[in-house]
């Protein structure tokens, strides 16, 4: 892979070259408790089969199943809590990829992690495991908003948990915030980005606290807990988007922001459209046209995979027009847009299109479309999604 | 052909729940009418709607062979509607009869609706049997129900029968009371034929089937006959009774109830209330009592899918078949796109059309605020009918405006009566008489615009008594009231699905009201959306829904993907429900739970 270094995180050519890139993606489910606003697949202790390194063998071998592919550019490892693994533990899957497929040159391993799990010595290990990139899920500098997140650190874990990770040697490190807690103040909100920024993150992602269907969150906002309010979500999108661009974080994607030459390659990847294997529990893979998913529950994935079976739960091959339409719907999330392609051609010729560049949300600037005021993106989105051919 | 000394003709009058369609049949099984192994429970209630509402909308007959005394005789059983909408259509077939059971439940007593029909029969001149069901209920208390009917339409207690339709106990003590103590009919047999439809329905095979009493005379198959009303003449092409199969027979004679096929496909041509006589030398004057259809209650019905306009056409051409008193016309609204204005007998006839319609035909609809007939007076003189606020002639050029009253009748436990004359003084009634039924129940006697009590009047009073109170109600006159409409306004555009017809004093408290939930119904758009309520051009209340700030997912990583797309999908096909009101997008629900508005 060539060196992006010098592109800017929204640049076009950045964005589109990310078609080609191969990515991975390693599912680690385990978590010490589940977060009330989580929805991913997730296996808390009282919930586990068997001991961790039952699981890690599990991937091994799953690796094992997936066709032969060209090296890796990007390998994401998410959860769950991918810090539960002792590093030996993560060397096992990493060296098995590097086996199957090999890595490119300059590739980029991040990994997911709770600064409470994190010190010098397992900061040292995941990097002797092959890790160059971690991931924080810091989410607040706030003990109330921490508190009514479900969260177990606390504020100072945080801001240590970074400084380990640079004076530990990790080429970039990203902390991720949450805004729109019960209880979350906007004063508050600014405080934690501050607190953020002064850790001098190369990445930082912020997210809307969003209820999922299914949630401990969702469940209370059934029984009358307040819901996220529109308003507040948009003041602290806001408020926190401006904050990261006077700290020289560009916008690459709705709620992406990176320092020059720090975009996550493995994401940029899929907004790209492009192709990524995925492994573990509840893991998403795209090739060749077909995404496929894996079971979300461990004693299923483990029996599939130790009797020798590919653990999948169900795939849909994408192609023809839904593959046009989910590139734009896909490729749209980015600052640097994405070419309009005959979707796009068709959204701008359209009375959707229209009233969307009316609204002054949508640009076409010589083929290409951006979105302009990104708190409004899926409005594009579903206008795309429309479109038939 | 019967005699009519061995002939009994009669209704039962009660109240919805008090028991009727099991006391129907219990009389026909006791009589041998159908076998326990045909037996279906309330087999007179044939639709679904009212075999789930339990009541009966149409009205049906059976006849009864029952000996008594050795002699047998024919009880012809003529069911009638239950609800206050339909009372033209139980005036006719009380006239139908000679006697009525009176039924009334043990634990409940008589209710306005009851009493009202109990008049009318009493009018009629019927003999009334009273009858007290379902005395074997542990809350029954038949002596004080048989106190209180007593008390209202004399007689002795002793006459009234104590009866259980559920366990059969007392029925056999009925049958004997309706041979002995109602009359014969007394016709004229050799007079020309006069036969009083009380029923008809459409049958896809037969056409226009009608139910009708023998008056004078006979009717034979084979005869020509004069339908007096809509000057038609048709042929007899069967004539029979309802057993309640279908038993074709050569003549229907004096007093005799059955029915009547004479090729007609249109029930238009065949109307409740008119009078069969022979076309050759018929009877001169025909039966009294007969009124055209006349609908109290308008409402729009339009398609949620545009699409579905012709759908809804012929829906409303197959519901009409069977159902003379659904008056429709096309009709167009800027917000809603082409309809029908839709005239109903009342609130509970419009809701078993629209439940109908979309339930037998799968149609998605949207149904405007039920407004009754105005009359706006224009300079000039000339009358303007006005049956939805768009009709409404320009104020400059309006003299004056009426509306209908009617006449209501309210029976409530006397602990209520505070509560009632509260909710009736809310809605500009004026009290008349008050009657003390027993110490404990009070008849009220009240003038009210129509207007008022077709919204949910009779909900409210039903929740402010407990459900104890009942109500009645018939035509009154009409008067000049101090009417305005209230437009709404969305992003500066009038909304015709949403503008009301409403009394002054009122105007301000819905426009806010409707302004105030619009509000809250409108999802945010791109823009500010102002949603204003306005009298004759001057705003009178507003409120903006804020444009929409943010509609993003926050995240879509890789797992993501599958599932988000799928989640924008639903969003836009949820989109696609709404309807496109100027450049506003206003969701089905808001116009339904908009003018389900209560101030």
């Amino acid at each position: 892979m060539e060196s992006f270094e010098l592109h800017a995180p929204d640049s076009a050519a950045l964005a589109d070259a990310a078609r080609h890139w191969r990515a991975a993606y390693v599912h680690i489910p385990f978590c010490a408790r589940r977060c009330p606003y989580c929805d991913f697949a997730v296996v808390t202790p009282d919930e586990q089969v068997g001991p961790h390194r039952r699981y890690v063998d599990a991937l091994v071998s799953e690796i094992g199943m997936e066709p032969h592919w060209q090296p890796l550019d990007a390998l994401f490892i998410g959860g769950g809590t991918p810090s539960q693994l002792e590093p030996d533990q993560l060397a096992l899957v990493i060296a098995a990829l590097a086996e199957r497929f090999g890595f490119a040159a300059h590739h980029e391993v991040t990994m997911e992690a709770n600064p409470e799990d994190w010190d010098a010595e397992t900061a040292d290990g995941f990097l002797a495991a092959g890790v160059n990139r971690v991931s924080f899920g810091v989410q607040s500098f706030d003990a109330t908003v921490l508190a009514s997140l479900g969260r177990l650190h606390n504020a100072e874990q945080a801001v240590d948990a970074v400084h380990v990770a640079k004076a530990a040697g990790f080429d970039s490190v990203n902390i991720d915030l949450i805004y729109g807690a019960v209880g979350e103040t906007v004063a508050s909100w600014r405080a934690t980005v501050e607190r953020g920024l002064a850790t001098e993150p190369d990445h930082v992602s912020m997210y809307s606290l969003t209820v999922e269907p299914g949630t401990a969150l969702s469940r209370a906002v059934g029984a009358g807990a307040p819901a996220p309010d529109e308003d507040d979500l948009a003041d602290k999108y806001e408020l926190g988007s401006e904050m990261m661009d006077r700290a020289g974080l560009v916008r690459y994607e709705v709620s992406n922001f990176a320092r020059p030459g720090a975009t996550v390659r493995y994401n940029m990847t899929a907004w790209a459209q492009g192709e990524y294997l995925a492994f573990g529990l509840g893991a998403h893979g795209h090739r060749e046209q077909v995404r496929r998913r894996n079971v979300r529950r461990l004693s299923a994935y483990l029996d599939m995979v130790e009797s020798g079976n590919r653990p999948q739960a169900g795939a849909d091959r994408i192609g023809g027009w839904s593959r046009e339409v989910e590139r734009v719907f896909l490729g749209i999330r980015r600052a640097a847009g994405v070419e309009a392609g005959s979707a796009g051609a068709q959204l701008l010729a359209g009375a959707d299109g229209q009233r969307l560049v009316g609204a002054g949300i949508l640009s076409d600037d010589w083929g290409r479309l951006r979105v302009l005021r990104p708190l409004l993106t899926d409005e594009v989105s579903r206008a795309v999604l429309s479109l038939s051919p | 052909m019967t005699d009519q000394a061995r002939i009994r003709n009669f209704s039962i009058i009660a109240h919805i729940d008090h028991g009727k369609s099991t006391l129907a049949d219990r009389l026909l099984e006791l009589t041998g009418a159908v076998t326990q192994r045909e037996m279906r429970s309330q087999l007179l209630d044939s639709m679904d709607i009212e075999r789930e509402r339990g009541i009966t909308i149409k009205a049906q007959a059976v006849r009864l062979m029952h000996e008594h005394k050795g002699v047998v005789h024919a009880l012809n059983l003529i069911d009638t509607p239950g609800h206050v909408d339909f009372s033209y259509e139980v005036s006719r077939s009380l006239a139908s009869c000679e006697g009525a059971v009176l039924l009334v439940d043990a634990s409940q007593g008589i209710e306005a609706q009851t009493l009202a029909n109990a008049y009318l029969a009493v009018e009629n001149g019927l003999e009334i049997i009273p009858v007290i069901n379902k005395i074997d209920l542990p809350a029954a208390d038949p002596d004080k129900v048989a106190q209180e009917i007593t008390g209202i339409l004399g007689g002795s207690v002793d006459e009234v029968i104590r009866v259980s339709a559920k366990t059969g106990e007392g029925i056999d003590l009925l049958l004997d009371a309706i041979v002995e103590r109602l009359p014969a009919p007394e016709g004229l047999e050799h007079g020309p034929l006069r036969a009083l439809v009380f029923d008809s329905y459409y049958d896809t095979y037969r056409g226009v089937v009608s139910y009708l009493r023998v008056i004078d005379g006979h009717l034979d198959k084979g005869d020509q006959v004069h339908f007096m009303a809509t000057k038609l003449d048709e042929g007899a092409d069967e004539v029979g009774y309802l057993t309640p199969a279908v038993e074709p027979v050569p003549r229907l004679s004096t007093g005799e109830v059955g029915y009547l096929i004479t090729g007609v496909k249109d029930i238009d041509l065949i109307r409740v209330g008119d009078t069969v006589t022979s076309s050759a030398d018929g009877a001169v004057d025909a039966l009294p009592g007969y009124q055209e259809p006349k609908p109290m209650v308008y409402s729009g019905l339009f398609p949620t899918d545009g699409d579905d306009f012709e759908r809804l056409r012929d829906a409303l051409d197959k519901l009409r078949l069977n159902d003379a008193s659904l008056v429709f016309q096309p009709e167009s609204s800027r917000a809603l796109g082409f309809g029908f204005r839709c005239g109903f007998l009342g609130l509970l006839h419009m809701e078993i059309v629209r439940e109908r319609l979309e339930r037998e035909y799968d149609l998605d609809l949207v149904a405007t605020a039920p407004s009754v007939e105005y009359r706006a007076i224009v300079q000039g003189g000339e009358e303007v009918t006005v049956r939805s606020p768009q009709d409404l002639p320009d104020p400059g050029q309006t003299v004056r405006i009426e509306e209908p009253y009617v006449k209501v009748m309210i029976i409530t436990p006397s602990e209520y009566v505070g509560t009632v004359m509260e909710l009736v003084q809310s809605k500009r009634g004026e009290m008349g008489e008050m009657t003390y039924l027993t110490p404990e129940r009070v008849e009220l006697h009240y003038r009210l615009p129509l207007s008022e009590i077709v919204f949910d009047f009779f909900d409210q009073l039903k929740s402010r008594t407990k459900g104890y109170a009942s109500m009645d109600y018939e035509p009154d006159n009409y008067r000049a009231s101090n009417l305005v409409k209230v437009d709404i306004l969305l992003n500066g555009l009038s909304v015709d699905a949403f503008s009301s017809i409403v009394h002054r004093d009122r105007s301000y408290g819905y426009g806010k009201a409707m302004v105030s939930r619009l509000r809250e119904l409108i999802p945010r758009q791109l823009f500010d959306v102002p949603i204003q309520a306005a009298v004759g051009g001057r705003i009178i209340s507003r409120e903006t829904v804020k444009a929409k700030r943010k509609d993003v997912i926050a995240k879509c990583y890789g797992g993501d993907i599958s599932r988000k797309r799928k989640l924008l999908e639903k969003q836009k096909a949820g989109k696609r429900r709404m309807k496109m009101v100027g450049q506003v997008e206003v969701p089905q629900e808001a116009f339904v739970a908009a003018l389900r508005i209560d101030e």
